[in-house]
């Protein structure tokens, strides 16, 4: 840094190039189109490189990859898009599909709506502001692995804390691992868990600064608040459901560590699959079986269906309250 | 005009019907109460589990007060063979703060580029930042990575978890909307005017007016990377793990022995709980201000 101040000082910096002094009349030389031309780009670079090395590069060899036929012995193959004919007509592959899509709506659904409720009780004047906010939050700031290892005891068949108090109410107890729908549900439980408060501070941020006017008006009017949230803060959310909605896409879609740890670190999601996602599927392919070309031509697919996902979700909230 | 009028006549019927608008009712409550209880539960569940036998564990009804055993427990848990988890918890530690100061000065340095300095395709990059923030990086290139990995001998290593991580699109963007909204241009200009080098500018009038938003992207980052558990668990073996590795390890070979993973997760989950309680304002007060923001 002094070295740069010093330079702009003195008359005679050394081997100044005439490029820099025909451009700037008080030429500081080399070191001025450094600091001047050179910075910007010297700044953004460390991220760039990184985005070359571990973004650019595995993208583009996933993508090479999935036209090779890889096996055990290390041999490769090259098949076009044989690995994706096949992926589509596995049914494996399918099952992976329909657990994550299931998991993502059964999951998604009730999370938003109970954000947006716990965003507007959130909302109102209450006593421990803070604390009632960190309360909501706590969830967020656990580990993924070590409340997936908590709930799957809560959700455990014999002595589990959920079956006990479902028999309260007369319900057998349910194997939650053994079948599909509830397998699903202990998982997205997981999930909601975890991201419900998260989503409702979200919203609640973009709540208050919803104009208090609006409301006033309304209440003059005669609207109840039950019709005030439905015709003014959910519209008002539009930007902020985007942003929430696509956040829980991606992330709903790319499931990995919770029904993993359900199943005892075991990527095979269940004796059946029952609760394998995609993501469990890609890390089986690739390494279990070590078919890195049908793994990363899964990984392909799942970016599709994310791309695709987003897109539709995008629409659906782009009509909440009406077209604008 | 609205909102004037209502404030210079608080006592008037619009006065107290903008009170009544926003006061808790007890539904309100209600719906606060039990979200802190659900939030709450499973983390005391953690520690009743972790502090009881595991004959405790299984009782019907429950146990719902902590027991005596929770030293006893921890101290089965560090001197698991399977597990490592004392390694698991200092890798994690190394790795979360290496990759947290990485991001928070690269994002940093980045921000101030594309909020504050103009150059030739600076609005380009930025661009492509935005789009790859939605890639999946780690889904979409992990067997790349791992093969990457295999062949530079990391596998196992801590430079194989590490160096991935420092990829982050969403840290950029942050900083990039932080800077632009705590720095106004003229400061910039003026600094340039008294002869202030890019460096210099930098590191005199960027960063201290960025530093919350380097607070919160820094706790996000810490504990983003604290909990990360596919990458970790194919780059890493089990002898050198991060904490969560270590975890499923015990839950993968110890099924029924819940004492000894809860007390394994019960400490796994300290320093994340410790850092939410010093920093709960701030994390909180980040996080809706990003919310607006973005």
């Amino acid at each position: 840094m002094s070295v740069n101040v010093d330079a702009g000082r003195s008359t005679q910096a050394p081997l100044p190039p005439r490029r820099g002094h025909a451009r700037r009349p008080q030429g500081r030389g080399f070191l001025s189109w450094l600091d001047l031309k050179a910075a910007p780009y010297l700044l953004v670079s460390p991220y760039f490189l990184l985005f070359l090395i571990f973004g650019i590069f595995p993208l583009g060899f996933t993508l090479w990859y999935s036209l090779f036929k890889f096996d055990l012995t290390g041999t490769e193959e090259w098949t076009g898009l044989g690995n994706y004919t096949a992926l589509l007509s596995d049914s494996a592959f399918w099952n992976a599909v329909v657990n994550t899509l299931g998991m993502f709506f059964i999951a998604t659904v009730p999370q938003i709506l109970l954000a947006l409720l716990l965003a507007n009780a959130l909302n109102k004047r209450i006593k421990g502001q803070l604390f009632v906010r960190m309360g909501v939050l706590l969830p967020l700031v656990t580990s993924v692995v070590a409340v997936a290892v908590v709930f799957t005891q809560l959700y455990g068949r014999d002595w589990g804390f959920i079956n006990w108090m479902l028999d309260w109410f007369g319900v057998d107890p349910i194997d939650w691992k053994a079948q599909r729908i509830p397998s699903w549900i202990a998982i997205s439980t997981m999930i909601d868990w975890r991201w419900t408060g998260y989503n409702a501070i979200i919203f609640l941020a973009a709540m208050q600064t919803i104009p208090k006017d609006l409301y006033e008006a309304a209440s003059i009017d005669g609207a109840s608040r039950r019709r005030q949230f439905w015709q003014i803060t959910v519209p008002m959310l539009r930007p902020t459901m985007i942003f929430v909605v696509l956040n829980s896409t991606i992330g709903g879609l790319t499931l990995f560590a919770e029904p993993t740890t359900f199943y005892g670190g075991n990527v095979h999601g269940g004796t059946n699959s029952q609760f394998q996602t995609v993501s469990m599927f890609i890390v089986e392919q690739g390494f279990r079986e070590f078919d890195y070309g049908y793994a990363s031509g899964a990984a392909w697919l799942l970016f599709l269906m994310i791309l695709i996902g987003s897109l539709i979700n995008f629409l659906l909230v782009r009509r909440i309250g009406g077209k604008k | 005009m609205t909102t004037l009028t209502a404030g210079n006549r608080p006592r008037t019927q619009q006065g107290r019907k903008k009170a009544d608008l926003w006061s808790a009712t007890p539904w309100t409550k209600i719906v606060l109460a039990v979200t802190i209880v659900i939030s709450a539960f499973p983390i005391y569940w953690m520690l009743v589990i972790a502090s009881r036998t595991n004959k405790e564990a299984t009782d019907i009804p429950p146990p719902f007060l902590p027991g005596g055993n929770l030293g006893q427990n921890i101290q089965r848990v560090l001197s698991n063979e399977d597990a490592h988890y004392l390694a698991g918890l200092t890798n994690s530690l190394i790795i979360a703060t290496t990759v947290t100061i990485s991001v928070v000065l690269i994002s940093t340095f980045a921000g101030f580029a594309f909020a504050r300095l103009r150059f030739k395709g600076g609005k380009v990059l930025l661009l492509l930042v935005l789009v790859t923030m939605m890639v999946p990086l780690q889904q979409m290139g992990i067997v790349p990575l791992y093969r990457l990995m295999v062949n530079l001998e990391w596998i196992g290593t801590l430079k194989a978890v590490i160096l991935p991580y420092l990829l982050n699109g969403f840290g950029v963007f942050l900083m990039t909307q932080y800077t632009e909204q705590a720095v106004p241009n003229e400061l910039v200009e003026a600094a340039r005017v008294d002869g202030a080098s890019t460096l210099r500018i930098w590191w005199n009038v960027i960063l201290p007016a960025v530093r919350p938003g380097m607070a919160v992207l820094g706790i996000n980052t810490f504990m983003l990377t604290w909990n990360d558990f596919m990458w970790p668990l194919i780059a890493l073996t089990p002898d050198n793990p991060t904490v969560q590795v270590a975890i499923n390890s015990l839950n993968a070979k110890y099924g029924t022995d819940y004492v000894l993973i809860f007390s394994g997760t019960a400490m796994s989950i300290l320093p994340l709980i410790l850092v939410f309680v010093l920093f709960g304002r701030q994390i909180i007060g980040g996080l809706m201000e990003g919310a607006v923001k973005a």
